[in-house]
């Protein structure tokens, strides 16, 4: 006769004995870290998945300071808040940018029409640019509507760009109303947005 | 050399001769050269191609941004000085060394947090597993021991059976 002794119900007790392990204040600092970490990573897929800022979105404000010659109401920099009551037409661009340059000339010439109304202010807005460059683009073509860099690249984060050319057009309650994505092909495309946005 | 016409003339000579030399050291000072322009892009990341550093990013932007270096280097703009600029104008995320300031403090704090948490459940179950080990051990010896009470039992048992015959 054998009698088994290895799970003797003192020993099975005696296994089943809660172990001492991390402190309950230590664990719930763990896990909160661990959350909050999730958090962080959750908060910035977010983001990251999140296209442009949407039409009707309201347009949080910032300031650009123009580069050096180019002025708006006699002032270096301009703050969109300045704005409101007028359409606001804002152009991403470089100079490496070769599709940028297929609109310049439509963007220029678009401004020349408005102006002098003063319903209407182009803005230009120099993404990840090189000043040299830059100011030979603006050069090239001739382009005389407020223009300035992109400092830091907060403008283009506040719109959440995902390349250049891009161009917003707000309406005159600092909504964003219309977006377009790549360059313009035509002067009327920008005035059919423009007229539109003026009828309102 | 009496004649004071003659003596201005030989000075006027010199002088004109030490500027044209020092002008001709200056024109010919040699510009940055590429290593030490990559030096500097090793360590900066151009934000229209995330991921590439700019040493070896084959984009216009960044062909333009090297030549930006350079060009701050041909000026005696130190390292520093020039990833600064780089920060100022297109925000700390062209560095490849996240500053040591704000929220960029998680990225040194967190991992080794979560290195040293892991080592700590890693040394716990490591642990654990020992201590079932020897638990099992323990028990086995036990098992394996003669035990007088139960050899008694089955003698007894066996003398019974016996008797029984």
């Amino acid at each position: 006769m054998q009698i088994d002794k290895k799970t003797s119900p003192d020993q099975v007790q005696e296994r089943s004995k809660p172990k001492k392990g991390m402190p309950l204040a230590a664990q719930i600092v763990v896990w909160l870290a661990i959350l909050a970490i999730l958090g962080l990573v959750a908060v910035g897929l977010a983001r990251t998945q999140q296209g442009n800022v949407q039409i009707g979105d309201q347009i949080p404000d910032f300031t650009l300071k123009f580069f050096d010659g180019y002025t708006y109401d006699g002032k270096s920099e301009l703050k969109l808040s300045d704005l409101k009551g007028k359409v606001v037409v804002l152009n991403f661009w470089a100079s490496w940018c070769i599709p940028c340059e297929d609109e310049a000339a439509e963007l220029e010439s678009s401004w020349r029409y408005y102006q002098d109304a003063g319903q209407v202010v182009f803005i230009g807005v120099d993404y990840v640019d090189t000043e040299p460059e830059a100011r030979g683009y603006l050069t090239k073509f001739d382009i005389t509507y407020p223009n300035g860099p992109d400092l830091a690249t907060k403008i283009s984060q506040l719109f959440r760009i995902k390349g250049v050319p891009e161009t917003y057009f707000i309406d005159k309650d600092g909504k964003l109303a219309y977006t377009q994505i790549g360059p313009f092909s035509t002067e009327a495309q920008i005035h059919n947005i423009i007229d539109g946005l003026l009828a309102k | 050399m009496k004649n004071p016409l003659i003596k201005l003339a030989v000075l006027a000579f010199f002088f004109g001769a030490a500027m044209g030399i020092t002008s001709t050291v200056s024109a010919q000072e040699p510009m940055p050269s590429d290593n030490e322009v990559n030096a500097i892009a090793r360590d900066l990341f151009c934000p229209v191609c995330e991921n590439t550093p700019l040493d070896v990013c084959a984009t216009q932007a960044c062909a333009q941004w090297r030549e930006l270096i350079r060009l701050k280097l041909s000026e005696g703009w130190n390292e520093d000085q020039i990833k600064q600029y780089f920060v100022d104008q297109y925000g700390a995320r062209v560095l490849s060394e996240p500053p040591k300031q704000g929220l960029f403090w998680l990225v040194y704090v967190i991992p080794p947090i979560l290195i040293f948490i892991g080592v700590i459940i890693f040394i716990k179950a490591l642990r654990n597993i020992r201590a079932i080990e020897k638990e099992e051990m323990a028990l086995e010896q036990t098992a394996n021991e003669p035990d007088e009470y139960m050899s008694k039992i089955e003698e007894e048992l066996k003398g019974l059976k016996n008797a029984n015959r």
